[in-house]
């Protein structure tokens, strides 16, 4: 997500494949590092949709589709 | 004689130099700040229209049917609260409510506005932000629909962490109560009608 674009495509590729699952790994720890979140949309077992907070690659589940990168939540006034 | 003309004539000139110069490089350099290139950061209604539009396609993707339809419909979106507790109301010790089921409400670029579905009690606002610092048009303000995926992601997701980082103050801060209870009220009409004109599906959210 970014002011003026909306939804932009980072990178994506196979996590089957080696050298694919690599280049995703390093845009995403390119995106934490950026002070990003990310989240990956699911569907839990009661068919209702929500998010799962993912703080490293590890994390998301292999049969993910994607993985959505936002800003961190800060305090407004 | 001619030399005191030509003698006069240089200091005339040398005094008046010194009093139209200034204005003259003025002049000269409203000239080129008014022609100058300035980067294209300035509003465009079309991108920010276009940015809108895909963000909505993101929501709707996200998001459970019945939650795009709300936010199509009525403008924001109603979040269940999972915590074990309803969020303490300010400094209340022993509060009642605590334990009762409550749910957010959750308007793009508006503070988080907690509340007891029973009651339709307000119970808190929580102000958060979801700032990009890279401003890539300047601006570090998501379009609206990527500020409420945002705010249901981290809701979703991880809300007590999201409770945690936001500010949290007692309703009518920020959000006009009045509008609020509006809102429920129409939230209410809104579910009422989707009950009587739709079959449950999968898709629908329904109080934990």
């Amino acid at each position: 997500m970014k002011p003026g674009h909306g939804e932009v495509l980072i990178a994506e590729g196979d996590v089957e494949v080696a050298e694919e699952e690599e280049l995703l790994v390093e845009e995403f720890r390119r995106q934490l590092d950026q002070g990003m979140w990310a989240a990956v949309p699911e569907r839990t077992t009661a068919g209702r949709r929500e998010a799962r907070m993912v703080k490293a690659f590890d994390e998301i589940p292999r049969d993910a589709d994607r993985v959505i990168f936002f800003p961190r939540a800060a305090g407004g006034s | 004689m001619l030399l005191a003309v030509i003698a006069i004539g240089v200091v005339i000139v040398a005094l008046l130099w010194d009093l139209v110069l200034p204005s003259l490089k003025e002049k000269v350099e409203r000239y080129r700040a008014r022609r100058a290139i300035i980067p294209g950061t300035s509003y465009d209604p079309g991108r920010e229209r276009r940015a809108e539009q895909r963000a909505r396609q993101l929501l709707k993707s996200c998001v459970n049917d019945e939650e795009w339809a709300m936010y199509r419909d009525l403008g924001f979106i109603r979040v269940w609260g999972a915590m074990a507790r309803a969020p303490r109301r300010g400094r209340i010790g022993d509060d009642p409510r605590a334990g009762a089921p409550y749910a957010y409400l959750v308007y793009p670029h508006k503070p988080i506005v907690a509340y007891l579905p029973q009651t339709r009690e307000l119970l808190n606002e929580y102000c958060v932000e979801f700032p990009d610092e890279t401003r890539p048009y300047g601006s570090a303000r998501l379009p609206d629909s990527d500020d409420v995926l945002a705010k249901w992601m981290a809701l979703t997701g991880d809300e007590r962490r999201l409770i945690a980082t936001a500010n949290m103050h007692l309703p009518g801060r920020q959000v006009d109560p009045k509008q609020v209870r509006r809102d429920l009220w129409r939230l209410g009409q809104w579910e009422s009608e989707r009950m009587r004109r739709t079959p449950r599906s999968p898709g629908e959210v329904t109080a934990p």
